[in-house]
């Protein structure tokens, strides 16, 4: 009753596999993507046009599809800092949410200061909200060895009630006094809105230099620091981090923090260059949190990568709100997104094994 | 009791990669009686009891059951035929109750069955064998004795005339023992046939009706338990002493002064039970010392005690003096412990990390400024010693899993050598390799204690402590409970005591 298909684990990774396969595997979701498009009746070259031409192509295009990237390569690169160390923090939602709320905190009650120190506040108020609330799945798991997975999304329910309480069910600090009828954030003081810079035409919102800025932090952090080392050993066996005298327990809940201030941060950038006010109903609508994994799948948890990756689903998805309309099938951004992940993870597992195929009646070796 | 043959194996013969687990076995059980297999660890008792139920298939020989030939594709064969063992790991599904656990993998049964009538076949066969356990309780509340009962209910549910018990003592409290044995008894009293393989001298003793003993994959011969003696039986549990070269020691152990003194050291084990009693041993600058004993006895915790890597519950470490904290190896680390341990790819190196991160494993802070890593320094160690241990890789970067199993333990070694310690912990530091490799380590060994540092050598191969060895420890039961100078050494009484025998 064997299956004739055997996974067997490669004893040399080939280096051109980190790249054939992460490309193979979105053509492959691309080529899904287009059957499906098939069957239900559209032209799938059409489509993939016309996506294209909205997500990408000129400068209107590519200025949409860096306000996407911004909030993505935060998230994105929350999941792949975690998943460096074999955490899944599914939580990136939920500490983008509150990494929102500490930012606007500050972009509302700082009126006096100037733009740049305002910026930097409200980057440490979304990092502090992030990681804390992160910390607490980091220390459920270290201590009491709960699985991440689990706690993370359950903070992701409880980060989205508390959003909806501060602007629809009570008379927070956040929730403009106002507007009574239609209750919404606050807006931030004038010195708390982002700089966006026009370069050759292309709209670029410093958050998302800031965001190439953290790509770069994480990358020489894992690459080339001690905690780095540290964090290698205990993804690769925790007994042997044991033997060496790493500390298990600090290291988990340091790295779920840094994964939840890299989420903050991304709130911070998402309320200050773009929203300018705890818009509760909108974060929640965008689901950066979730396709933040997709980014991080896709870029194979390389730093550097996931900030890449996030303008690419950045345009997709900003095509994807463009395009909606009686001849677009709304759902298609999303169930690409979906393939893009099935396809990445399994992509993941061609380059870990290999496949063989055995003759039926083979010898059984338990 | 009947002479009835129940089961014969000849001839079995089963090879793994570079090691021969089965060499020509034969093994011979009539109706209605308690056999027991007896053998050291790895002298391949659990191999042979896979052959017969189907989980392995044997190069060579022959299984015949009550005098016919059968081969067995798979562990159903076999219970077709009536033969059921309970694994040294047990096999039950945590979440689930003890019915469905008994009922699970049936052929034709689905968890939706009459779960009333299930409890109560389940029930019907625990009062008749003494098996306490509720039906209804689910896996993870038991207790490691009473998941071991189901395993054996699932084996009586199915109708097994033929019960095979992997070391079954081995999880069990002496009263669970006791009330297992009186089981086995009512078993064998209504026909059935038990299996029971030990490599404890008193129960073998206590248990069984005949005998027979496995060593380095052979069968030294059957006898009759009535005619024999825990003493016979330990000298063919390890064998006639053979003729065995001591090493040869350049600077005696300077027995005046002590580097490692372990007083009154207790620790529990993973799950929670007591493995160390009060263990105390000293060991001097340039002394082997050797823990002999069957696995699992509390060898590995006191290696992992030593070496900060599990806590004590009370008692001192103490090196040159300085005490060491408990449960920080990093404090082990900084008083001169170095650590071999059993599992060498996962637990003392990290298999998938480079030979110069593994080199750097324990040092990497040394090897850093301002908290980056210096990569040139770290390469840099690693060349010298590829070269100075003779380190057969294709490069520094290459990951430590590639390598062949002595070149494995070479770059394990290499790194705790090469950090001057004052004491060497070294658990099983030939298991596993070829020759060459074991004659190697055995000379860094000894040229370590040549050198001056004090080496607890923790070893199941008698042979290896004899010939490595100044003074030889026993352990049995997380107790020291013999001590004998390596000169004077009696092979046979070592045997002994290694059973849990004291005279
Ligand atoms: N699946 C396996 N693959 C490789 N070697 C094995 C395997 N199972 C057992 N061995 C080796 O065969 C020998 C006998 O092992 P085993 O039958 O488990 O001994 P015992 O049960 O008497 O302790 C040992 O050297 C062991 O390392
Ligand atoms: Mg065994």
């Amino acid at each position: 009753m064997r299956s004739p298909v055997r996974l067997e684990r490669r004893l040399e990774q080939p280096k051109w596999l980190n790249w054939v396969v992460p490309l193979a595997s979105l053509v492959a979701a691309l080529i899904l993507g287009a059957i499906v498009l098939w069957i239900t009746g559209k032209n799938p070259f059409d489509v993939y046009q016309r996506i294209f031409e909205r997500g990408f192509a000129g400068k209107r295009a590519f200025s949409g599809a860096l306000e996407m990237a911004t909030p993505l390569a935060f998230t994105g690169l929350c999941a792949a800092v975690a998943f460096r160390m074999g955490l899944v923090n599914i939580g990136g939602e939920g500490q983008f949410y509150m990494g929102a709320v500490g930012a606007s905190y500050v972009g509302i009650s700082l009126g006096g200061s100037p733009t740049g120190i305002t910026i930097i506040l409200m980057c440490l108020g979304g990092m502090v909200f992030g990681s804390v609330y992160a910390a607490i799945v980091g220390v459920l798991r270290a201590r009491f060895n709960t699985n991440e997975i689990i706690t993370s999304l359950m903070m992701n329910y409880l980060a989205a009630i508390f959003l909806n309480y501060l602007i629809f069910n009570s008379k927070s600090f956040w929730r403009d006094p106002d507007s009574p009828q239609f209750p919404k954030g606050k807006t931030l003081s004038a010195r708390a809105d982002w700089n966006t810079y026009s370069i050759f035409g292309v709209n670029l919102p410093i958050g998302f230099l800031i965001a190439i800025l953290a790509g770069s932090a994480v990358w020489v952090l894992y690459k080339r620091t001690r905690f780095g080392f540290e964090v290698g050993v205990l993804a690769d066996s925790p007994k042997a981090a044991r033997y060496a005298g790493i500390r298990t327990t600090s290291t988990i809940v340091i790295v779920m923090a840094l994964s939840g201030a890299l989420a903050g941060l991304g709130g911070a950038a998402d309320v200050g260059n773009f929203r300018g006010l705890l818009d509760a109903k909108g974060i929640q609508m965008a689901g950066y949190g979730y396709t933040g994994i997709v980014v991080a799948a896709l870029a194979r948890r390389n730093p550097l990568v996931t900030v890449v990756v996030a303008i690419f689903i950045g345009g997709l998805t900003k095509a994807g709100y463009a395009l909606q309309g009686p001849n677009f099938p709304s759902g298609l951004v999303g169930t690409l997104q979906g393939l893009i992940l099935f396809t990445a993870v399994a992509g993941e597992i061609l380059i870990k094994y290999r496949i063989r195929m055995t003759p039926r009646r083979s010898e059984v070796v338990a | 009791m009947t002479s009835e043959i129940a089961v014969k194996m000849t001839g079995i013969v089963k090879k793994f990669p570079g090691v021969v687990a089965n060499d020509h076995v034969n093994l011979e059980i009539m109706a209605g009686e308690v056999h027991a297999l007896l053998g050291e660890n790895g002298a391949g008792k659990s191999t042979l009891s896979n052959i017969l139920t189907g989980l392995y298939r044997q190069d060579a020989g022959r299984v015949e059951i009550s005098g016919k030939k059968v081969e067995f594709n798979s562990p159903r064969d076999a219970l077709n035929a009536g033969i059921g063992m309970v694994h040294q790991h047990f096999r039950l599904v945590s979440t689930f109750t003890v019915a469905e656990n008994v009922v699970l993998g049936e052929p034709d049964s689905s968890l939706f069955m009459d779960q009333k009538a299930v409890a109560a076949r389940v029930q019907e066969l625990s009062d008749r064998y003494g098996l306490a356990v509720d039906p209804s309780a689910r896996i993870w509340q038991l207790s490691v004795g009473e998941q071991q009962r189901v395993e054996i209910l699932k084996v009586l549910y199915r109708g097994a005339r033929i019960l095979i018990l992997d070391e079954p003592t081995a999880v069990l409290t002496p009263i669970e023992t006791t009330e297992l044995f009186k089981t086995l008894r009512v078993m064998v009293s209504e026909g059935r046939v038990v299996i029971f393989i030990s490599h404890k001298l008193d129960e073998v003793m206590a248990v069984s009706d005949r005998v027979t003993v496995l060593r380095g994959g052979r069968t030294v011969g059957t006898v009759n338990t009535h005619e024999t003696s825990t003493t016979d039986l330990a000298s063919l549990m390890v064998g006639r002493s053979v003729e065995f070269n001591r090493a040869v020691r350049q600077v005696p152990a300077d027995r005046e002064r002590i580097v490692l003194d372990v007083r009154d050291l207790c620790a529990h084990d993973d799950r929670g039970r007591v493995a160390l009693e009060s263990v105390s041993l000293s060991v001097s600058p340039g002394e082997i010392v050797g823990i002999a004993g069957v696995a699992g006895n509390g060898q590995r915790e006191l290696a992992e005690v030593i070496s900060g890597m599990r806590p004590i519950t009370s008692g001192s470490i103490t090196v040159d003096g300085e005490s060491v904290q408990s449960g920080r190896a990093r404090s082990a680390i900084a008083k001169g412990i170095a650590h071999v341990p059993e599992d060498r790819l996962h637990t003392g190196l990290a298999a998938g990390h480079s030979v110069e991160d593994n080199f750097a494993l324990k040092n990497y802070r040394s090897m850093s400024r301002f908290r980056i890593l210096q990569r040139q320094k770290i390469r840099d160690q690693s060349t010298h010693l590829i070269e100075r241990y003779d380190i057969k890789t294709p490069g520094s970067e290459t990951p430590v899993r590639l390598l062949s199993g002595g070149n494995v333990q070479k770059v394990l070694l290499a790194r705790e050598f090469s950090a001057s310690p004052k004491v060497l912990i070294a658990a099983s530091p030939t298991r596993g390799l070829d020759v060459g490799a074991i004659e190697t380590v055995r000379e860094r060994l000894v040229q370590a204690a040549d050198s001056g540092v004090g080496v607890l050598l923790i070893s199941e191969d008698l042979d290896e402590i004899l010939s490595l060895a100044d003074r030889i420890l026993v352990m049995y039961e997380g107790r020291i409970v013999a001590e004998v100078e390596a000169a004077q050494a009696d092979r046979a009484r070592i045997g002994l005591t290694m059973g849990g025998i004291t005279t």
